[in-house]
């Protein structure tokens, strides 16, 4: 199991999500967030004062997947979130000791979304629609 | 109308305690009245003979000698009638404001600035276009087309004598219709947010305030044709509503579609801005309609009247439209409802008793919200429903101004098929016109500049890319940059690169 954290643009956040589904991804939780990566900082004006906006809003994505699903969930991420310009984002997986689903009580590979074993043909192409 | 005290027992309202014998109809028909070199009657603001006769021409600022030895000349109106116009005068301005509210809550936040500031920047530019030759245009001469420039960059007008229409003074009349032409340049924007360019949407309106909407204006209530063949707007369902509402349909077809539209929900970010929007919209139209009787009077008190109702009509029946259809009655469904009553209502507030009001605005509420439904699923990414409000909204109040108006209640005519008939002409006249100039304009601009912003500044957000403002910042992470480090030229925004806002 790994924890996919992805940082990236606010406004192709639905961009991932959509491609994400599509890789039939649908755990997700997103998380308003603001940083610095290498981008240049917009300048503000407010009357007379002029500001540097150094940390830029960007949206965070944990998702939690079986290991079948790593590449899958990263390539979504990047075809959902790239435009080639600095400011993307990262994306980061991180190995995780244990899974809890608090509901049945299910552990690990049983309690990340989706269970099944194995990803449908998603990796490439346009998946199965979101149901 | 029960009979009630004159209000103005030694003034120059004389024997009359009803419209009718105040207004003879005669008085409200521009046809019988000879080519008057500065018109003074819009259809249904006529005033009395004797007014019209004492209305002498007014003395100019612009004489020095004459204004310091006896200062401006007494305006021929009464007091109350002048204090009325000023207050309904900046009730209108309010109408901007309460309309950039209404745009503003309506957009996704990262638009929001943008937005209402399409409203707010149609008060500079076109204050300054219609000082310098749109009031003109609409107001002056004899043709039954346009007018000259008679009065461009406000010559002739005065603060005092009777030269305006209604015998108010001309310069009070030029601000009253100025705040006109401001409204009607800014509903347009509703209908192109979250895409266009600021600087393009600003020549635009330059352009469409002196190039379609000073003609229609001057068509229907400066002496121009429509006003000859008996064409009923009381206060401007024609010339401003079913004129923004096709202008704002066909600037958007121009524009295209938003880059999200069809494929993303975009969501209203600030619910409670549109209601309070719609409510002040609401406050400042009893200045639009009550004030286009162009005097504090009967006909006054019945628009006022009808203003009230007609948008109370339309809010219930849009709420039980959308309990029909969902179940649960919604608060951008009102604020619409309010917005559709108030336009339907515009044509005929002077004209009709306040139980035809009522019928106006129920009856009214049926076409718009059809079209809005049908507009959601349709190509046409008219964005906040301009066309379905107020141009949908305009016609069906034109269209029923020509059946409910009654001379009993101060139209210059009953209602009549034929009335019908005249009113559907000057409905076309007017959105033909609007149609192809919009069109024209746009392409105009479209060739001068970028009418559209571009795909990265429309996925960050305008205010961002072309303001350099956010509506809603906490400031953490901002930075104060001194200006020496600034360079001749800060660094924009949003480079070709793109670069993250």
């Amino acid at each position: 199991m790994k924890l996919i954290t992805a940082v990236v643009r606010k406004e192709k956040l639905n961009d991932v999500l959509s491609a994400l589904f599509q890789a039939d991804i649908y755990g997700v939780t997103v998380t308003p967030v603001r940083g610095h990566g290498g981008e240049r900082e917009p300048v503000q004006t407010y009357r007379g004062m002029t500001v540097k906006m150094e940390l830029a809003e960007k949206v965070r994505l944990d998702i939690g997947v079986t290991e079948p699903f790593v590449e899958p969930a990263v390539e979504a991420i990047q075809r959902g979130a790239r435009t080639g310009s600095v400011g993307d984002g990262k994306i980061f997986v991180i190995p995780v000791d244990r899974v809890i689903r608090i509901r049945t009580g299910e552990t690990d590979a049983a309690a990340v979304t989706p269970a099944t074993a194995t990803p449908a043909a998603a990796a490439t192409g346009p998946g199965p629609v979101h149901r | 109308m029960p009979p009630r005290p004159d209000p103005h027992p030694a003034g120059r309202h004389p024997a009359g305690r009803h419209p009718p014998s105040r207004h003879p109809p005669s008085l409200h028909r521009p046809g019988l009245h000879p080519p008057d070199p500065h018109p003074r009657a819009r259809a249904g603001r006529a005033r009395p003979l004797a007014t019209l006769a004492s209305a002498g021409i007014a003395l100019s600022l612009a004489t020095p000698a004459a204004a310091q030895t006896a200062g401006p000349q007494a305006p021929a109106a009464p007091a109350g009638d002048i204090a009325w116009m000023m207050v309904s005068t900046a009730l209108v301005l309010v109408m901007v404001v309460g309309l950039a509210f209404f745009y503003g809550g309506l957009v996704r936040r990262k638009n929001a600035l943008n937005t209402m500031m399409m409203s707010f920047v149609s008060l500079g530019v076109v204050g300054l276009t219609f000082a310098g030759v749109g009031y003109s245009l609409a107001f002056s001469g004899t043709s039954a087309l346009i007018g000259d420039l008679a009065h461009a960059g406000l010559r002739g007008l005065a603060p005092g004598g009777a030269g305006g229409s209604g015998g108010l003074p001309s310069l009070l009349f030029f601000c009253f219709q100025a705040t006109f032409a401001m409204i009607t340049a800014a509903l347009i924007s509703g209908a192109v947010v979250e895409r266009m360019r600021f600087g393009a949407y600003m020549l635009f309106i330059a352009l469409w305030s002196v190039i379609v909407y000073a003609p229609i204006a001057k068509w229907v209530w400066g002496g121009g044709f429509l006003q000859h063949l008996g064409a009923l707007d009381f206060a401007g369902g024609t010339v401003v509503h079913i004129n923004a509402g096709v202008a704002a349909a066909v600037l958007a077809l121009v524009l295209g579609r938003r880059h999200d539209y069809g494929r993303q929900a975009m969501l209203p970010h600030q619910v409670p801005m549109t209601l309070l929007g719609a409510g002040l919209l609401w406050f400042g139209w009893f200045g639009f309609n009550a004030g286009s009787a162009l005097s504090a009077n009967a006909i006054s008190v019945v628009a006022f009247a009808n203003t009230l109702l007609a948008p109370a009509a339309t809010l219930v029946v849009w709420a039980l439209l959308d309990l029909m259809r969902d179940g649960r009655v919604t608060a951008v469904g009102l604020a619409t409802g309010i917005v559709v009553g108030l336009v339907a209502i515009t044509p005929a507030a002077g004209f009709v008793s306040p139980a035809s009001a009522l019928a106006i605005g129920t009856v009214a509420a049926l076409p718009s919200y059809a079209l809005i439904l049908w507009r959601a699923r349709s190509g046409l990414d008219d964005a906040l429903d301009v066309f379905a409000a107020h141009g949908i909204g305009g016609m069906s109040g034109a269209l029923l101004t020509g059946l409910f108006a009654s001379t009993a209640w101060g139209a210059p005519v009953n209602g009549s098929l034929a009335q019908l008939g005249v009113q559907a002409l000057a409905v076309a006249c007017a959105a033909g016109t609007s149609a192809v100039g919009t069109f024209a304009i746009a392409r105009l601009v479209g060739a001068v500049t970028p009418l559209r912003a571009d795909a990265v500044t429309e996925a960050q957000g305008l205010d961002v890319a072309l303001h350099g403002e956010e509506a809603y910042t906490d400031g953490e992470g901002a930075l104060l940059v001194p200006v020496s480090r600034l360079g001749p030229r800060a660094p924009a925004v949003t480079g070709p690169a793109g670069s993250e806002a």
